[in-house]
């Protein structure tokens, strides 16, 4: 394990212009006007990631979260502070923003290849492997501007994953492409991971972090308020999440309805695998309101097992103390401990009314003889 | 940095590596490695200038011929036939003088607002950003030598013989018009983010700038008489360009007197040609001295020029 990035204490502070005098006759009539807001982007913010470490990066908009990932890149000079990088980084911060539209594809790639900071030799002998990951080689010596979208982005992924970083900066890129082609960006990164190469990675997207990352850092208001693993983070991060949607939410429904409690007739949450378990979720509203009901069933490692919600029959709150009963018919996980997320979720779409990240825990006994994570009960036998 | 040679399966160890640190404001030999090490990326940028300029035009790089030649054409027509100032051989002369103003004025014209134009670049991706500017430079030193080489070929064409012996000086003298223009080309980039006027103000600076350099005409015959009568014939050498400008002429064009065309004077009953006075007659070691002082000057202005440049990059993104 080596120390390849190293935040040593960064603060960003963005001076605001309210009347922005950019021309030389404005500047003159108003030399000293205009006025100027201080903004702290990011507050004394120190992490540092190893070799073979994904690394999530998560906060909502505004939370500062690409403001340091500019800093590492060094495409922003931090206020104050330090960052210390070790080996090449490759940096995806807007895939294309290197390219020149009225060059051709293969020239683009050296000249992309250049602005990451690779030689041309080293372009020169990566330059085949990208054109195969980028699946254009019909359209590499067409100006970049007949490009469809999907093709350029799919060009810079393809530089950028084949250059050979030490250090993989990706911000949000993954949500572009077509879902074939997120999947062989998914594909390698895990390979990325597998050569032990570092990679920080940014997202609002909760399921991609439990998905590739091993830890998580939380952002909020320029503030790191989370470093964890992954699951720990995130639970954090939701929990913010919700706090901040109660603080802006006009209409008070949101602090209106808070779940208190999650208990089971016996008040152990221990279950044998195969066997059945009853929850009850004690609500307390100020108000009536009709909703849906969710639950969710993680592993430990972040992989969700099961979202289930009330299937079209509104939970209807009353003002004053609710129950809601959760009947689980069975229960065929096998041993180990899950993490249970249930939460009051508006009826029409997905707007969280109140939600309760790692409610409970269930622990799982299973003395069978199968792997992985369910029992499907298979019987094998010759016919 | 990765040295190229690393493999998929087995990964270079880092731990010898050393740590490379990103600071609120980097010294200026921290800036100066950089720019070296990101010189690949200074050569890519040059070289995708060059083609994106000419890239959907059918005569393509013959304009960086083409257009010069067409101004020089004008030039000549305007000041050498119909004004007539006289020089004679005004060809050569103006082309001496228009080859160093082309690497300056197409420098300074394209690179003042480039950071402006690839603000999404300079956003997103990460390198030393005075790079841009440099690349707009780059580019227009190459059409200086694609000119050159015509000029060359023009030389030959009309049989003149240039002063070789001057020859040497010449690196010297490129050089310092090198650093000037660059220096100069980084500082308007910059300040052009602050003061979007630049962008326009600039052309201007250039037109005026154009005349009092001696291009159109003799700085020894024209000017140098008028000011020596108030004693300030330096004054019009705190322009570089001058004396990078008379350096160049004076190896290429030679002459430092000439049999004036158009003024004559009477001796002895007969009209004989006036003896112009077109070049400074300095000895080869004046210029020597002045150009290796020049460029020295203009080491430290452009050292200078990447100071204010650390200092005024560190406010681009919430400008642009």
């Amino acid at each position: 394990m080596t120390t390849v990035i190293k935040v040593e204490g960064i603060s960003k502070t963005f001076k605001i212009h309210h009347e922005r005098h950019q021309s030389l006759k404005e500047r003159m009539l108003h030399p000293r006007s205009g006025t100027v807001e201080t903004f702290n982007a990011l507050k004394d913010i120190s992490f540092s990631v190893d070799t073979n470490e994904t690394v999530g990066l998560v906060g909502h908009n505004g939370s500062g979260k690409s403001t340091l990932l500019k800093c590492i890149c060094g495409v922003l000079q931090p206020t104050s502070g330090q960052i210390h990088l070790r080996g090449s980084l490759a940096a995806l911060l807007e895939l294309g923003a290197g390219f020149q539209p009225e060059l051709s594809g293969r020239d683009n790639i050296f000249l992309y290849g250049a602005m990451l900071g690779f030689s041309k030799k080293m372009v020169e002998g990566i330059f085949d492997d990208v054109v195969d990951f980028s699946e254009i080689e019909n359209f590499i010596d067409t100006q970049v501007k007949f490009y469809s979208s999907g093709m350029y982005v799919r060009l810079a992924f393809a530089v950028a994953v084949n250059v050979d970083p030490d250090i993989l900066v990706v911000d949000e890129v993954l949500a572009v492409g077509d879902e074939r082609f997120q999947a062989k960006c998914i594909d390698r990164i895990r390979t990325f991971q597998d050569e032990g190469r570092s990679i920080l990675f940014v997202t609002h997207n909760a399921d991609q972090v439990r998905a590739i990352c091993d830890r998580a850092i939380v952002l909020d208001g320029g503030h790191m308020i989370a470093d964890g693993p992954t699951h720990e983070s995130l639970r954090i991060f939701r929990e913010h999440l919700m706090d901040s949607a109660v603080e802006h939410d006009r209409s008070g429904l949101l602090a209106s309805i808070s779940i208190d409690s999650i208990t089971t007739p016996s008040g152990s949450f221990d279950v044998r695998s195969g066997a059945g378990m009853h929850f009850d979720v004690d609500i307390t509203s100020q108000s009536a309101y009709s909703g849906n009901f969710v639950m969710e069933i993680f592993t430990r490692k972040g992989l969700l097992i099961s979202r289930s919600d009330a299937k079209g029959s509104p939970v209807n709150l009353t003002p004053g103390k609710n129950r809601v009963g959760i009947d689980l018919a069975q229960i065929p996980l096998l041993d180990g401990i899950y993490d249970v997320n249930i939460g009051v979720v508006d009826p029409r779409g997905n707007t969280v009314i109140a939600w309760r990240e790692q409610a409970a825990s269930i622990q799982v006994t299973y003395d069978g003889r199968e792997g992985g994570l369910v029992e499907l009960g298979a019987a094998i036998r010759q016919q | 940095m990765s040295d190229g040679s690393t493999t998929r399966v087995a990964r270079r160890s880092l731990e010898n590596d050393a740590f490379r640190v990103v600071s609120a404001r980097d010294s200026l030999i921290t800036r100066l490695r950089n720019l070296w090490n990101r010189r690949e990326l200074l050569f890519s940028l040059i070289r995708s200038d060059i083609r994106i300029k000419y890239k959907n035009s059918a005569l393509g790089i013959v304009w960086s011929m083409l257009t010069p030649s067409l101004f020089l054409a004008i030039y000549w027509l305007v000041f050498g036939e119909v004004l007539k100032n006289g020089i004679p051989n005004f060809v050569v002369y103006l082309f001496a003088g228009m080859i160093v103003w082309n690497m300056f004025n197409t420098s300074l014209s394209t690179a003042t607002g480039v950071i402006v134009v690839r603000s999404g670049l300079v956003k997103k991706v990460s390198f030393p950003r005075e790079i841009l500017a440099l690349a707009n430079v780059g580019a227009a030193t190459f059409y200086f030598f694609i000119q050159l080489g015509v000029f060359g070929a023009y030389l030959l064409l009309v049989q003149h013989s240039p002063d070789y012996a001057y020859f040497w000086l010449l690196p010297i003298a490129f050089l310092g018009l090198y650093l000037f223009t660059a220096a100069l080309a980084i500082l308007m980039s910059a300040i052009t983010v602050y003061m979007r006027d630049m962008e326009h103000f600039i052309l201007i600076i250039l037109q005026l700038w154009f005349f009092l350099s001696p291009v159109v005409y003799s700085y020894e015959h024209s000017i140098a008489p008028k000011l020596h009568v108030w004693g300030v014939a330096w004054l019009y050498f705190l322009n570089p360009i001058t004396l990078i400008m008379l350096t160049f002429q004076r190896a290429f064009y030679v002459a430092t007197t000439a049999p004036s065309t158009t003024q004559t004077v009477v001796v002895h009953g007969h009209a004989v040609p006036l003896t112009l006075q077109i070049l400074p007659s300095w000895p080869m070691s004046t210029y020597f001295y002045l150009d290796l002082a020049l460029l020295g000057i203009m080491v430290i202005v452009f050292l200078g020029a990447e100071v204010l440049f650390g200092r005024l990059q560190g406010n681009f993104e919430s400008e642009l």
